[in-house]
């Protein structure tokens, strides 16, 4: 080793250590992610990012997640359910303020839900709320929530994000001001930069350890690497260069979490355009996917192999990769019964995530071994939703569905698979309908099997949540259950 | 004032006809028809373009450039607070270009055809040949990983001390500097050698100067028009071409502000930038007009 340069090195540190950035007392952390949010307020985007720093940090719903996905107590701090499955009548914690001094009451959450279903709202996930056919106030700590029909996830729809309680005192800045009612405060938001937090001292929970969190955006993976490695920032949340992780791993400053998220990466098929319609076919292409080559290709080794639309970390989950396993001759058998034994050729449109376009390119080759042909586009998300989600002019795209359960899509005709299939329909109406924990389980896992059995996807892998963080944080969450980078539980080793 | 009215449509046009609704992008995939119509009202997006475009532009005279979709806060103050990053980073960058670019090709100039100039006019090559966010992250390597004199990116604001911002702005200048050095390096050796073999080099070589003092006296300031031109356009682009340096630092600036925007769909904050830099450009050219005037007392006739 060139020993002079150490020696500069430890001078021009010494210098330089006075003036550092990142240099934080151990009750102050630094996290970065990716994206920035849009805006602040969590009621109305689809921005993951906004969950990201705000969900359980600075807002709070009737009910939230906890790391393992399961759905606990929030603001509600009990609840009872009518026999019919249709009225909840939610108890208020006591004594909750929001970050501006008023109080958290009955009528805060008969404002937040009656503004996220009213007519003009602009609330993304308005269907999580289109059962409520009236929220009214019983007293000041308990509200009554009654349903058209009973709803056996709606604990589970109140505790996303998109759910939780404002105050109608200060909506009108929330999307630069979030007041909300969580164990941390907005501070301030210098664009393009940074989000900093602090300590609510108020808070009703148990307070948090740390002091002051400043969220910081990156979004070039070559940068995020040479941030954590400078240790400029101390955690950084969906790591967006695998490559570099075990780099990271066999560094004992650093630590890699690695769980997984509600992400589940399909090569989305339109059900509908020939000859994609046929099942013969769309079970070639299930048989000609090699899972283990993409993960290791795409995602350097990052990924769970799913065979179904659903979370292998839930306790429903069917591991059905066997029915789709990798067969490349049995898929050449299946085209050529198919009528297709010259093969076809079909489009393959990608948006911007590494998954989907390296991914994407793998599968080209994958699927050219068994004689289909694909012609591959890349796209921008906005011209993505246009084209794909709301044209329906695709044959294949990779796209990883985000939401949390979100199975009840495939009951959709009109959603951009186009899986059309009466009986699946009935099931998750079905399922709607039933709040008995072990029949929901049932159900699901037949759900699951339909939408296998009928290939109306290409099931690929679910999405890996890898965080890098220095080797003295403790308590992050291990796994993404929503997009939610929950620092309440969060503090430094010593 | 017509270059900026053309470029205003021509703006609006292009950004306007890109595919991509702004509502549907932010609402996402699980969005209800009626929740997009509702935010398209409330961004007003349901009016036609032309209203739009009148709006934009009568708001932009007055100095309005109007809100952000997606940051839902005013433009004007978005790039205020950009600009304060962008604007130093591309004079930073422009004054070690100049700081480079002056001796080397001064020097070239004198020792043309010499091993002096084949090792400048050779390093001049390899400057123009590196990709500049390459070069930007050898140095993050070098100076924030392995020496630790810099943090690896991020920019300190001018509120915590001008040094600590200077200093934060000072790998992106450099990698911003590199290859225009290398242009303008080039530019000014070839400028320098044209106007040495003028006639009046000649004759104030006859009239007994040195070298040297014809150089300082004579050939320099001679020189100096296509250089300035050169520095104009170069000022341009560094204001406007650091979206990949400003990736590569997480530099809050107006180039990262542009890409984001683009991303996100955006539309207005995207045409308001894209404006206010063909301002810029506008404004710049005509600083180095007369600047060309100060340089050469004869072409102020002409201005």
């Amino acid at each position: 080793m060139f020993q002079p340069t150490k020696l500069i090195a430890a001078g021009a540190l010494a210098v330089f250590a006075s003036a550092g950035i990142g240099l934080s007392a151990q009750s102050d952390i630094t996290v970065a992610m990716q994206l920035e949010p849009p805006h602040l307020d969590p009621t109305s985007a689809a921005a993951g990012a906004i969950d990201s720093v705000l969900y359980s940090n600075v807002f709070e719903g009737l009910t939230r997640f906890a790391s393992d996905g399961s759905v606990t107590a929030g603001l509600a701090e009990s609840w009872d359910i009518s026999g019919d499955g249709t009225v909840y009548t939610f108890k208020l914690r006591s004594g909750v303020k929001f970050h501006d001094g008023t109080s958290m009451d009955a009528n805060d959450v008969k404002f937040s839900l009656d503004r996220a279903r009213a007519e003009d709202s602009t609330n993304a996930q308005k269907a999580l709320f289109s059962g409520i056919t009236d929220v009214s106030v019983v007293d000041n700590s308990t509200v009554k929530i009654s349903l058209d029909k009973p709803n056996g996830s709606f604990l589970f729809n109140m505790a996303w994000g998109d759910a939780v309680i404002v105050a109608p005192e200060s909506i009108d800045g929330i999307k630069n001001k979030p007041i909300g009612t969580g164990a941390f405060t907005f501070q301030n938001w210098v664009q393009g930069d940074r989000i900093e937090l602090s300590r609510n001292s108020d808070y009703w929970g148990d307070k948090p350890a740390l002091e002051n969190v400043t969220f910081k955006f990156i979004s070039d993976p070559t940068a995020a690497f040479a941030a954590v490695m400078a240790q400029d920032v101390d955690v950084f949340t969906s790591f967006p260069a695998p490559e570099n992780l075990p780099q990271f791993e066999a560094d004992p400053r650093f630590q890699v979490l690695e769980g997984s998220t509600e992400g589940e990466t399909i090569l989305s098929t339109n059900n509908k355009m020939p000859p994609l319609d046929n099942v013969k076919v769309r079970k070639a292409i299930a048989h000609a996917i090699d899972r283990q080559a993409i993960i290791d290709g795409a995602m350097f080794g990052y990924g769970t192999p799913i065979g179904t639309h659903f979370a292998p970390h839930n306790p429903d989950y069917v591991d059905l990769t066997g029915n789709s396993n990798y067969d490349p001759e049995l898929s050449k058998k299946l085209l050529a019964e198919a009528g297709f034994s010259e093969g076809f050729t079909t489009t393959l449109k990608l948006p911007p995530p590494s998954y989907a376009r390296r991914g994407g390119e793998i599968i080209a080759s994958q699927l050219r071994a068994v004689g289909i042909e694909t012609e591959i586009s890349n796209l921008e998300w906005a011209q993505w939703l246009e084209q794909v989600f709301r044209g329906k002019d695709y044959g294949l795209t990779i796209v990883s569905h985000t939401e949390p359960m979100d199975i009840g899509i495939y009951a959709r005709p009109d959603y951009y698979f186009q899986y059309d299939n009466p009986e699946f329909q009935s099931l998750m109406t079905e399922l709607n309908g039933t709040t008995e924990p072990g029949k929901r389980s049932s159900m699901l896992q037949k759900a699951q099997r339909m939408i296998s059995n009928d290939y109306v996807n290409g099931y690929l892998f679910e999405l890996a949540y890898t965080t890098v963080a220095n080797s003295k944080v403790r308590g992050l969450w291990k796994n993404a259950p929503t997009q939610a980078t929950d620092l309440t539980g969060v503090s430094w080793a010593d | 004032m017509i270059s900026l009215c053309l470029a205003s449509v021509i703006i609006f046009t292009i950004v306007e006809i890109a595919p991509g609704d702004p509502a549907s992008f932010m609402l996402g995939i699980n969005a209800q028809e009626d929740t997009i119509a509702a935010l398209r009202a409330e961004l007003g997006l349901d009016q036609d373009k032309l209203s739009r475009y009148f709006s934009w532009i009568s708001g932009m005279v007055q100095g309005d450039f109007g809100t952000s979709y997606t940051y839902r806060s005013p433009i004007s103050n978005m790039i205020a607070d950009r600009i304060w990053v962008s604007l130093p980073l591309a004079l930073y960058a422009l004054v070690i270009s100049t700081l480079i670019a002056f001796p080397a090709g001064i020097y070239a100039a004198t020792q043309r055809g010499k091993v002096g100039d084949v090792a400048v006019m050779g390093a001049t090559q390899f400057g123009i040949a590196i990709p500049n966010f390459w070069f930007a992250m050898i140095l993050v390597v070098i100076f924030a990983l392995k020496l630790r004199w810099f943090s690896a990116g991020g920019f300190v604001e001018w509120e915590n001390g001008i040094f600590q911002s200077i200093k934060s702005l000072t790998l992106p200048a450099i990698a911003l500097a590199l290859p225009q050095a290398s242009i303008l390096s080039r530019v000014m050796r070839s400028a320098l050698i044209e106007t040495l073999s003028e006639d009046y080099i000649r004759t104030a070589r006859a009239k007994g100067f040195g070298k040297r003092a014809v150089i300082w006296r004579h050939a320099l300031r001679n020189a100096l028009i296509p250089v300035l031109t050169i520095i104009g356009l170069q000022f341009s682009f560094l204001l406007a071409g650091a979206i990949i340096i400003e990736q590569v630092f997480f530099l809050p600036g107006l180039g990262r502000l542009v890409f984001q925007a683009i991303t996100q769909r955006d539309l207005i904050v995207v045409e308001s930038v894209v404006m206010l830099l063909v301002f810029a450009v506008i404004t710049v050219n005509f600083i180095v007009d007369i600047a060309y005037a100060i340089a050469d007392p004869r072409l102020r006739r002409r201005v």
